[in-house]
């Protein structure tokens, strides 16, 4: 296997962006990147488009192949892939640009991710897709509710608190404020909060990412090929992805993501760290809790003592571990399938020195991307 | 829709899943394979307890306030479920037995969906 660089990074504004459709926004972000990458669309070899659901955000399938044309690649006839796992679909698409990269195949490969889901139908309701419709949601299990059911479990065995929740997103937010693209720029306080209203007890509207707009694209080349074009490559050091029971009821223990344990075990093994190396982290705070788990998961935190973190601070932007200093799901925004892959332009930008405001010092980052409750887990470690 | 709930309705009228004769767990909803002992699984279906307790709980608040339960039946089978019972009223680790309840319906015109909810024990 080849070592495999990125060399460019670009993202849209994420958000409620009723004046722009779909193609425009993955265009806006593809461009980005090649420019980034002083890349011209012939060069590359390849592309994975990250995209949960056009069929029922746009009505409209084949994703793959109508951004490789409208992305003016269509003269090229490049291979174009869309891949799906739930809102881990931005997370695949790096890994198999990545898996393509490093095996060899091609040498420069473009990994987008992308939702617009303003357009057509009802945003939670096709998220929820993303748990056992059958035997989950059915009985009214949607996305919320199931991660508030882990929640009240987390609250009820260590003692982690509605406050330790708030802290989560008021970091976020906090952070979210020095991110231009971020969809929501403006801080919070934790009685916000608690203010606002339930949507699955214990969780609240403001314990929930809202479900956004926005695309992402990274470029992706070899080790040769990237010495050759960037003074400033980073270097996908792990990208593992696991899988794990789709329904909550069927995992032994509710409050561990098997998948996130998996991804992140075999993750630092390959990369050859440990999760005390991390210097900043992207992680996936679908819902507060999820940043909690994340935590814990990932082992930055014993099991059940993850909220520790957020009281500490060890998390803040300032702090030993800053996480998601992008906003994270919460503040940028969550566009679905796009999430995976702004969460690896986050990283990229923090490790080369370019992220402006929100700048942290780290050498070593680590992404997070979940699929629904955690039946899909991508876990990516970054270096330069 | 109508033939996805009608395949189903022996499992949503009533608890069914599956048992493993080779490894003793049980499975919810039934499955056709065991996932832990897969191609050496002796798989058969059976009847679930019609009694557990509730290991956690929210109350979804989308229209009408509704309990939406993570429950634990005697036999240690786990099951995501609705609660027939006043949001007030649920607590983690309280007795809840299964009953015959309507879900919903596919629209006006639409069959009506009925299914197992649960409600409290005693």
């Amino acid at each position: 296997m080849r070592r495999v660089a990125v060399v460019g990074v670009g993202y849209s504004q994420f958000g409620e962006l009723w004046d722009r459709g779909f193609r425009d926004i993955v265009l806006e972000a593809g461009a980005e990147a090649l420019a980034d990458a002083d890349l011209e669309g012939r060069e590359i070899e390849a592309m994975y488009v990250g995209n949960m659901s056009g069929g029922r955000y746009l009505g409209q399938e084949h994703i793959a192949a109508l951004i490789a044309d409208y992305a003016g690649l269509a003269e090229f006839g490049i291979p174009a892939t869309r891949v799906e796992a739930a809102d881990a679909s931005g997370g695949l698409a790096v890994r198999q640009a990545y898996m393509a990269v490093a095996s060899g195949l091609h040498d420069i490969v473009i990994a987008a991710g992308a939702e617009k889901v303003t357009d057509v139908g009802d945003p939670m309701e096709i998220l929820s897709a993303s748990v056992d419709m059958e035997w989950e949601r059915f009985v009214g299990g949607n996305l919320p509710a199931l991660y508030a059911i882990m929640a009240r479990m987390h609250m009820e065995s260590f003692g982690t608190t509605e406050e330790d929740l708030a802290m989560v997103s008021v970091k976020n937010h906090r952070n979210g404020v020095r991110n231009p693209k971020a969809q929501f720029r403006r801080e919070i306080r934790v009685e916000d909060v608690l203010k606002s209203p339930y949507v699955a007890d214990p969780l609240k509207l403001l314990d929930c990412a809202s479900i956004s707009d926005g695309a992402a694209a990274v470029i992706l080349a070899s080790e040769e090929v990237a010495r050759k074009i960037t003074d400033t490559p980073v270097y996908i050091e792990a990208c593992t992805q696991a899988s794990d029971y789709i329904a909550l009821h069927s995992r032994k223990d509710v409050l561990m993501m098997k998948a996130v344990v998996k991804a992140a075990r075999e993750a630092y093994k390959l990369a050859g760290i440990k999760a005390k190396d991390v210097q900043v982290a992207e992680v996936h705070d679908s819902f507060t809790i999820a940043e909690i788990l994340a935590y814990e998961d990932l082992g930055f935190a014993e099991k059940g003592r993850g909220a520790e973190l957020i009281r500490e601070g060890v998390t803040e932007i300032d702090g030993d571990l800053p996480v998601n200093p992008s906003g994270g799901l919460k503040a940028c925004g969550h566009a679905v399938g796009a999430t995976g892959v702004r969460q690896i332009v986050e990283l990229t930008l923090q490790l080369r020195g370019d992220a402006g405001k929100r700048q942290v010092d780290a050498e070593k980052g680590l992404a997070l991307n979940v699929g629904g409750t955690g039946a899909t887990a991508v876990v990516s470690i970054l270096g330069r | 829709m109508v033939p996805r709930f009608w395949r189903k309705i022996k499992y949503r009228y009533d608890l069914r899943g599956s048992y493993c004769e080779n490894c003793g767990n049980y499975h919810y909803p039934p499955r056709n394979f065991c996932p832990v002992c897969r191609r050496r699984g002796r798989v058969r279906e059976v009847k679930l307890p019609d009694e557990g307790r509730v290991l956690s709980y929210t109350v979804v608040r989308e229209g009408e306030p509704c309990v939406v339960a993570l429950i634990e039946l005697d036999n240690g089978v786990r099951i995501i479920s609705q609660l027939s019972c006043d949001p007030g009223e649920v607590r983690t680790g309280m007795r809840v037995r299964k009953a015959f309840r309507r879900y919903g319906e596919d629209g006006e015109d639409g069959i009506i969906n009925y299914g197992t909810k649960f409600v409290l024990a005693d």
